[in-house]
């Protein structure tokens, strides 16, 4: 509110839209008489990372000397590897029997023999895929990170849910964590930490923590007021009052909290095969290092697998903890009783089969399936003969739209891009946003990288503007269609979780080593929630005015656009800011497939010793870019549910 | 009831409540304002000059042992404001609030938990029941907290459950009750610490008219069984009127008008009172002493005889049954007559005040 | 309630694996451990697949491969993840500060292998513009190359920037018209390469030999100004081709001290660039495991590896 009043404070009473007219016109004029003036071109000898590729240097050679710092490294790294090692042993010393049998009894116990037959057999085809171990190895990992961000979320969460000023505080942290890409920070972890799995949950537990600390906090923070104030009034202590009531009522949403920080472990754990960590994801590199889509294919349809295993597990586990489903749909009496022990009498008796019929050994080579020859063919066929279309398409997006922008923001001055910007945001979003923006972009001016954080913001801008484009379409169908919704659902799920990089070789077999091969895997990474958050937009809907609207004599078309697209628009613009922070997610991705810029610096800085400096930087880059992004389309989001608010207020006054 | 409670509180001992002074101000000027000229203003002008709201301004009032005292008010009014200030769940920014005698604002938070255990207890307006314990462990939650064993406090929570009528509920689930169900959970769970003060933050606004009316009926009966003394917060004036011994009126923070409700019915303060005991049927709240004359010399002198304190309401039947007037006695004299002309007059719903 | 019993049957079965696990008998008498880091090519796995297959058969190791990217595997020697690095493509910075500085590694010959690094065209480039193939005379070219990523000039696809390269130097100094585009990865470059072979689209790139991609499509090398001892001192003004490696092995100094016979073959490794390939086929076109391939090679090769065997 304070944003949209300050804005009424310091515009005369312009319209907006009048306003934006008017940067446009002043921006276009300024951009003619200075164009190709005060740029500033790209440099990679520059400075600053000469200053962080010295740091690195010092840290290299005092390493070993330091106390503190080997003390305190080799304890985390020892702790660290011990907790993996004791998951990896439990999960091999289940053997397969004894695991397959466990993850179904789990099903049975949580879900029901549906369930228990998903992950029963979910688990099976890790064996029968070949990737029996590799498997095993990943899913030690994504315990190891989820317990570590377990352990540091929920009672940071708990924390958070009880403070306002602390949540306020890490909330831009947390905001830092998740944007920063992953190869970013590898290298400098492996530096201290040394390669191997230590250093890959840690930086996993970086991605996978926040949401763990969000959702806790937000669990907190949902208990019902009347329920805290009714047990406060009743004499309760603090502890008592987190033990008895905010902690058991905030049970489900904490569930749900860790099914989040699953899944981003899992899609994190991948990338850290680059730092020698086991499982899956070193198939998934090495796969993709042999340009063999086949065989990241299998290795990523283990992940999907897994990742559906864990997912169904934690929601259902979660559905059942909440107290509004008991009234609804009891378990039957004694059922969870009879399930778990079924579940448990076979867990054992698989174990020992394992253990003592089998001699604990590997999965049969026997039973073996596999989808690469199939895919390879597929895929072949496709790139060879759908290029045609695929180059139209990519030339059509190169030229049309990625190519003038780009020349736009590198070839205008400095300041003028960073006024239109600091303009643009706070017209959208007010002042707060606006300095935020400034400040984000005279950054990376300091740090050296401006050419291509403009160049990489084209990409951002566009890769963005496409997936809305056709999310929202999606979405609009979803909606409108149960049957499109239920056939698009599993599609989304894998293109959410299948890793990207399974699918970027035949992306840059159609695309080519370009720019927008890198904005294809940054939209299929993206849209999967944009169609969600757009149908659920329109979905929720109430009913009352759709039947108002219908009744008055609506077309199905004027329904859409002039009742349900406008009454989703909150919707909308969440779908907007999740795009971008997902979009700016696959930066780097597109760094290895001909993208250049950010990304690339990214990729070098990982690789190279002398590209480290540059490489750290543009992570920095990537991440103020987010920042900017995300406050201009969330302060964009605010101002337009006050805007609202205001004739509201003003007619009741009336 | 009201004459019964009426006696006892005009017996005036030491009051088991005394509010002095009180004033709660929500923002930044919080503790710039009192005992400024600022604290004159009304509360749009202090909004508009120092971004902060008066929740309650000013406000003193006793409350007799064993009486029902009602808070009365539209929402905005400050009266949940209020009734939260005198446990502290919000910090009042001045003034007393004394309990027997003993100043809460100046108890440490362990005291005020020891007196939030044992001495007062709130039912609320949501219920704030916890959805993941059984009805017996909601009950049984102000025990527990406490430190008492689990038999113990099942044992007393059973009880409570049986006296709002719950029996045979103990294992369920809040979310498995009607809204009337659980509002008598929270009345039990109130009930179970056995409080010397009991709160009620307009505990009936969520209920439908008829269960609403089960409920009020419900506090009644237990007010003559254990005999608590109760503040009981509400904005519906006929609640108030049912249930009150003594009233207040609160507005904008303050309080417009004190009294028993034939008081406030029969005499309102200012205009803001009148409007809202406009609609209130006079001969069910007035007593007889409301609306009697003075005796003339050609009264009969053998009409039926009733105390000052009655009912309008509960005199009909005998007016009706006799061309007399009847007489009004009080302390044993004849203060007045009343005949049909005024009873018909308080019937109809105008006039009637002197 | 339920989770609570949940709860008991995962601690159950937790305490039942940990016991199993603890019974299950550790690995076997092994003459010692070597760790073998992947640079992340193919020809680089061909290699350690043979001398791991070796190690373990023949000598009786326990071999650990640990998928690494260069520079992050010459880390590995100080710190002792890494004891060997089995194709060395002459990194002069990182050998400056292992070998020379921190003397926490040192060579261990060559591997016989000749890396060739040089520019790359499809050959039915050169079969219709057969004088494509002198540098000189890419500038009458450059408008076929020219891609919605290189603006007005030609595009040249520069590689995964793990690797040693100086192509934009070389661009200004031999005043060529042309954009270097970095493909990012090994991967895309292969990719593009591919394509180029089969949608006859022109394509100008860096790349290398061995690799298997020489088996799979056909492309020229385009000749640069010849290289001389130190012509690429100063890389900005570098004006002529990249040098022949003779790609060599790299050993921690602990490894070569304590590995016994296992240092020994691996310094004894030495093999052919047709050795390599054959094996690099094995493992991406014919979809062996790298262990598989490796079998087969040293199945029929006995003659080649019986000489390095200590």
């Amino acid at each position: 509110m304070s944003a949209a009043a300050a804005t009424g404070r310091l515009l005369p009473s312009l319209p907006r839209s009048a306003w934006i007219v008017l940067l446009s016109a002043v921006t276009a004029i300024l951009w003619i008489a200075f164009a190709g003036q005060y740029t500033l071109p790209h440099d990679n000898d520059a400075a600053t990372f000469e200053t962080i590729n010295d740091i690195r240097e010092w840290i290299d050679a005092n390493r070993n000397s330091n106390i503190i710092l080997v003390v305190f490294v080799t304890g985390i790294r020892t702790l660290i590897t011990a907790i993996f090692n004791v998951f990896l042993a439990v999960l091999q010393g289940l053997t397969w029997p004894g695991l397959i049998t466990i993850t179904a009894a789990l099903g049975l116990v949580i879900g029901g023999l549906r369930l228990a037959a998903l992950t029963g057999l979910g688990v099976l085809a890790f064996g029968v895929l070949g990737l029996w171990n590799a498997s095993v190895d990943t899913l030690a990992l994504t315990f190891t990170a989820v317990l570590l961000s377990l352990a540091i979320g929920i009672p940071l969460g708990i924390v958070a849910g009880r403070n306002d000023r602390f949540l306020a505080a890490i909330q831009p942290i947390l905001d830092t964590m998740q944007i920063m890409p992953t190869f970013a920070y590898l290298a400098p972890f492996a530096l201290f930490f040394l390669i191997g799995p230590a250093t890959a949950a840690i930086v996993t537990m970086i991605y996978s923590v926040p949401p763990a600390i969000r959702i806790t906090a937000l669990g907190i923070r949902s208990v019902a007021p009347a329920t805290v104030e009714a047990a406060t009034s009743m004499g309760s202590t603090a502890r008592q009052l987190l033990a008895k009531v905010q902690l058991p009522m905030a049970r489900q949403t904490i569930v749900l909290g860790i099914n989040q920080t699953i899944m981003m472990a899992l899609s994190m754990v991948v990338i850290t095969a680059l730092v020698d960590a086991p499982g899956l994801g070193k198939d998934i590199i090495r796969s993709f290092q042999k340009n063999d889509v086949g065989q990241a294919f299998d290795a990523g349809l283990a992940i999907v697998i897994m990742a559906i295993i864990l997912d169904r597990l934690t929601s259902r586990a979660s559905e059942r903890v909440d107290p509004a489903r008991r009234a609804t749909r009891p378990t039957p009496p004694g059922q969870t009783r009879r399930f778990a022990i079924v579940g448990l009498v076979a867990s054992i008796v698989a174990v020992a089969i394992g253990t003592f019929v089998l001699g604990g050994g590997d999965f049969p080579d026997e039973i073996r399936f596999t989808f690469r020859g199939p895919v390879n063919d597929v895929t072949g066929w496709v790139t060879f003969n759908f290029y045609f279309l695929t180059e139209a398409i990519k030339n059509g997006v190169s030229y049309g739209l990625l190519n003038p922008l780009q020349t736009i923001l590198t070839s205008a001055p400095w300041w003028l891009v960073v006024a239109t910007i600091g303009g643009i945001a706070f017209l959208l979003s007010g002042l707060r946003p606006a300095v935020i923006a400034i400040v984000c972009l005279l950054v990376t001016i300091r740090i050296e990288l401006w050419q291509h954080s403009m160049e990489t913001l084209t990409m951002v801008l566009v890769a963005t503007g496409l997936t809305l484009v056709i999310g929202g379409a999606f979405g609009v169908l979803s909606a409108r269609s149960d049957r499109f919704a239920a056939f698009l659902r599993p599609l989304l799920d894998g293109a959410q979780t299948l890793p990207a990089f399974v699918y970027l070789v035949p992306a840059v077999a159609l695309f080519g080593p370009t720019r927008f091969t890198g904005i294809v895997a940054a939209i299929i990474y993206a849209i999967p929630p944009v169609i969600r958050l757009v149908e659920i937009g329109i979905r929720t809907v109430p009913v009352a005015v759709i039947e108002a609207a219908t009744a008055a004599g609506s077309t199905p078309r004027q329904l859409l656009w002039k009742v349900q697209l406008p009454m989703a628009r909150p919707a909308l613009l969440v779908a907007a800011n999740q795009g971008i922070i997902l979009v700016l997610a696959m930066v780097v991705v597109g760094g290895l497939v001909g993208a250049q810029a950010l990304g690339y610096d990214v990729v070098a800085g990982f690789a190279r010793r002398d590209f480290f400096g540059e490489g750290l930087a543009a992570g920095i880059a990537i991440v103020l870019l987010g920042i900017m992004l995300d406050r201009i389309t969330q302060g964009a989001g605010t101002r337009q549910s006050t805007a609202e608010a205001r004739p509201a207020v003003a007619r009741r006054g009336a | 009831m009201t004459n019964a409670a009426s006696a006892t509180n005009d017996s005036s001992s030491t009051p088991t409540i005394a509010v002095r002074g009180l004033w709660k101000i929500f923002g930044p000027a919080e503790h710039k304002v009192i005992g400024t000229p600022d604290a004159d203003l009304t509360r749009a002008e202090l909004l508009a000059k120092t971004r902060s709201t008066v929740g309650v301004r000013d406000v003193s009032f006793d409350v007799s042992p064993g009486e029902v005292f009602v808070v009365m008010g539209l929402s905005g009014s400050g009266k949940s404001t209020l009734v939260r200030c005198l446990t502290r769940l919000i910090e009042p920014t001045a003034g007393e609030v004394l309990l027997d005698g003993e100043d809460i604002g100046k108890a440490s938070s362990a005291r005020l938990r020891e007196l939030r255990r044992h001495r007062f207890a709130m039912v609320f307006q949501h219920f704030g029941l916890l959805p993941h314990r059984r009805v017996i462990d909601n009950v049984a939650y102000g025990l527990e907290i406490r430190g008492e064993d689990r038999a113990t406090r099942h044992a007393r929570a059973r009880e409570m459950i049986s006296l709002v009528g719950l029996e045979g509920h103990d294992n369920s689930y809040p979310d498995q009750l009607s809204g009337g169900m659980q509002q008598r959970v929270g009345l039990a769970r109130a009930l179970a610490v056995d409080p010397e003060v009991m709160l009620f933050d307009e505990p009936f606004s969520a209920l439908d008219p008829l269960i609403r009316r089960d409920m009020q009926n419900e506090v009644i009966r237990l007010h003559h069984e254990v005999g608590k003394t109760m503040i009981f917060i509400t904005h519906d004036l006929a609640e108030a009127l049912k249930l009150g011994d003594h009233i207040v009126i609160m507005r904008d923070g303050a309080i417009v008008q004190r009294g028993k409700p034939a008081e406030l019915v029969g005499a309102p303060a200012d205009e803001y009172v009148a409007d809202f005991v406009r609609d209130v049927p006079r001969s069910h709240v007035l007593t007889l002493r409301w609306i009697m004359r003075d005796r003339q010399d050609d009264d009969a002198t053998d009409g039926p005889e009733f105390s000052a304190d009655t009912i309008i309401r509960d005199a009909i039947g005998a007016a009706i049954a006799t061309d007399k007037p009847i007489r009004v006695i009080a302390d044993g004299t004849l203060v007045g007559v009343v005949d049909r002309v005024q009873i018909l007059t308080a019937v109809a719903g105008s006039g009637g005040a002197p | 309630m339920n989770i609570g019993r949940l709860g008991r049957l995962v601690a159950g079965v937790t305490t039942i694996g940990l016991i199993l696990a603890a019974c299950t008998p550790a690995g076997s008498g092994s003459k010692g451990t070597v760790n073998i880091a992947i640079n992340p090519w193919v020809g680089y796995e061909a290699n350690a697949a043979v001398v791991a297959y070796l190690l373990e058969n023949e000598l009786g190791y326990t071999v650990v491969k640990k998928d690494l990217k260069e520079d992050v595997s010459w880390q590995g020697f100080e710190t002792g993840e890494v004891d060997v690095i089995i194709e060395n493509w002459g990194h002069p910075d990182l050998e400056k500060i292992y070998i020379d500085e921190k003397k926490v590694a040192e060579v261990a010959g060559t591997t016989g292998n000749v890396g060739i690094i040089g520019w790359y065209v499809p050959k039915w480039m050169v079969d219709e513009n057969p004088d494509i193939v002198d540098s000189a005379n890419l500038n009458k070219y450059a408008d076929l190359f020219k891609t919605s990523e290189s603006g007005d000039l030609g595009q040249f696809l520069g590689s995964d920037p793990s690797y040693v390269q100086y192509d934009e130097a070389l661009m200004t100094n031999l005043g060529l018209n042309f954009k270097v585009v970095f493909s990012g990865s090994e991967t895309a470059s292969v990719e593009a390469m591919k394509q180029a072979d089969a949608q006859k689209t022109p394509l100008l790139l860096y790349f290398w030999d061995p690799h298997w991609i020489h088996a799979v499509a056909d492309y020229v090398q385009v000749n640069l100004p010849a290289y001389t001892d130190g012509c690429d001192a100063d890389l900005e003004k570098v004006a002529c081709a990249y040098p022949e490696y003779a790609l060599n092995k790299v050993i921690s100094t602990k490894f070569a001290k304590e590995g016994g016979d296992a240092a020994t073959l691996v310094k004894n490794f030495t093999w052919t660039n047709a050795d390599q390939n054959l094996v690099s086929d094995y493992i991406t076109n014919q979809g062996m495991t790298a262990d598989a391939a490796a079998a087969k090679w040293v199945a029929d090769n006995e003659a080649v590896w019986k000489a390095w065997i200590p």
